[in-house]
């Protein structure tokens, strides 16, 4: 199957290969521990742990834009600093 | 008692996984991995890195596009929910009134973006719309391919005679499920009209509320044929939003890459939003 069209490259097929790992296991965590741990954080509504992956996920992408707009290309300690936010987040919210 | 879970259900899902993948995600795939690549059609790509990204971010012109179209869902949303629910409290509730009303409501709904467009660029033209012919001779300088508050004020009542049936239909779904029970139990209490509005009624009408706020947002915030077809996204740039920027970049000037990179910059706004309003409106209703 040609998938040319679909321009992948090397970077762009690692970002997508962790994401379905993330998916992946959290399904494997969610068939070892069912019912997704809800729970309400400090903003004060109930968050499973779907949920804390989602805002996890979608704040690091803000997280990357903010620090791309702002600072500069070199994303290495954005990259960081999501990675503490997603610890947080899934600690914390 | 906790509901069984049978985890065969996931089966049944797996069609519409499918269905998903191949008219979201992997559409999503490619424009992720065009941002960040050059090309000059052939099928030829060259890796840009994050420069697409920095050029949209720092570029004015999606600055003044985000803002227009932050005002423009702003505007629409303040217009037609209030609307919306005032026609929806006005609309009879027994008698032949109820058919011929919701006929009438959902007319608009029922007519294509495109030729929504046509007729408000029809209606609004000074030589031969009722609109701007009116307006003309009552002596209002009205002209919406010139004036950008003119085009403006057109592409507002546009989509405010189009969606706000849409608006009024989901709340007088959720009023008429409304036991008369309430009402009488209001009546004796000698609850004034605007107790029995704020406490029977708005409740009741929470989750169609959601649903309706959350369409509107999403809608209003990609809304592209019908100021296409009024404006063309001008005077100027006066009216052109993010999607008509966007096709402008990606089909009028053929800038894959930037466009890509503006359409998952928009993607993700619109997820985030959207996310905000759902979670925030939810958790309302529960501490309801």
């Amino acid at each position: 199957m040609d998938l040319s069209w679909m321009a992948w490259t090397w970077p762009t097929a690692i970002f997508f290969v962790v994401i379905a790992l993330l998916l992946f296991g959290m399904g494997l965590w969610e068939f070892a521990r069912p019912g997704g741990a809800p729970r309400v954080g400090i903003l004060r509504f109930e968050t499973t742990r779907g949920d804390r992956l989602f805002i996890s996920l979608l704040g690091s992408a803000f997280i990357n834009l903010a620090w791309l707009g702002l600072i500069g290309p070199n994303l290495w300690w954005a990259l960081a600093l999501c990675l503490v936010y997603a610890v947080l987040v899934f600690r914390y919210v | 008692m906790d509901k069984p879970i049978n985890n065969k259900a996931w089966l049944f899902v797996l069609p519409v996984l499918v269905l998903v993948a191949f008219s979201a995600v992997i559409p999503l795939m490619t424009v992720v991995n065009y941002s960040f690549q050059d090309t000059f059609g052939n099928n030829q790509f060259f890796w840009a890195g994050l420069e697409w990204y920095r050029e949209v971010l720092s570029s004015e012109r999606f600055h003044n596009a985000l803002w227009r179209q932050f005002l423009f869902t702003g505007i629409i949303l303040a217009i037609q929910i209030p609307l919306g629910v005032a026609v929806a409290l006005a609309m009879p509730r027994k008698g032949w009134g109820v058919p011929v009303c919701l006929v009438l409501m959902a007319l608009p709904l029922l007519i294509p973006w495109n030729v929504v467009g046509t007729i408000w660029q029809i209606f609004g033209r000074v030589d031969i719309g009722l609109l701007g012919y009116t307006l003309f001779n009552l002596g209002i300088d009205y002209n919406y391919t010139q004036d950008p508050l003119d085009a403006w004020i057109t592409v507002v009542v546009m989509d405010v005679w189009h969606w706000t049936s849409l608006v009024v239909l989901l709340c007088y779904a959720g009023l008429v499920s409304i036991p008369d029970a309430y009402y009488q139990a209001a009546k004796i209490d000698g609850a004034s009209r605007w107790a029995v509005f704020r406490y029977i009624q708005l409740p009741k009408m929470h989750r169609v509320l959601l649903i309706a706020i959350l369409l509107r947002f999403m809608d209003s915030f990609m809304i592209y044929t019908e100021p296409f077809v009024v404006t063309g996204g001008g005077p100027g740039s006066a009216t052109s939003f993010l999607s008509i920027d966007l096709v402008k970049m990606a089909i009028g000037q053929f800038d894959v890459g930037p466009a890509a990179a503006m359409s998952i910059i928009y993607f993700l706004i619109i997820l985030a939003l959207s996310y905000v309003f759902y979670t925030v409106m939810t958790n309302a209703g529960r501490e309801r």
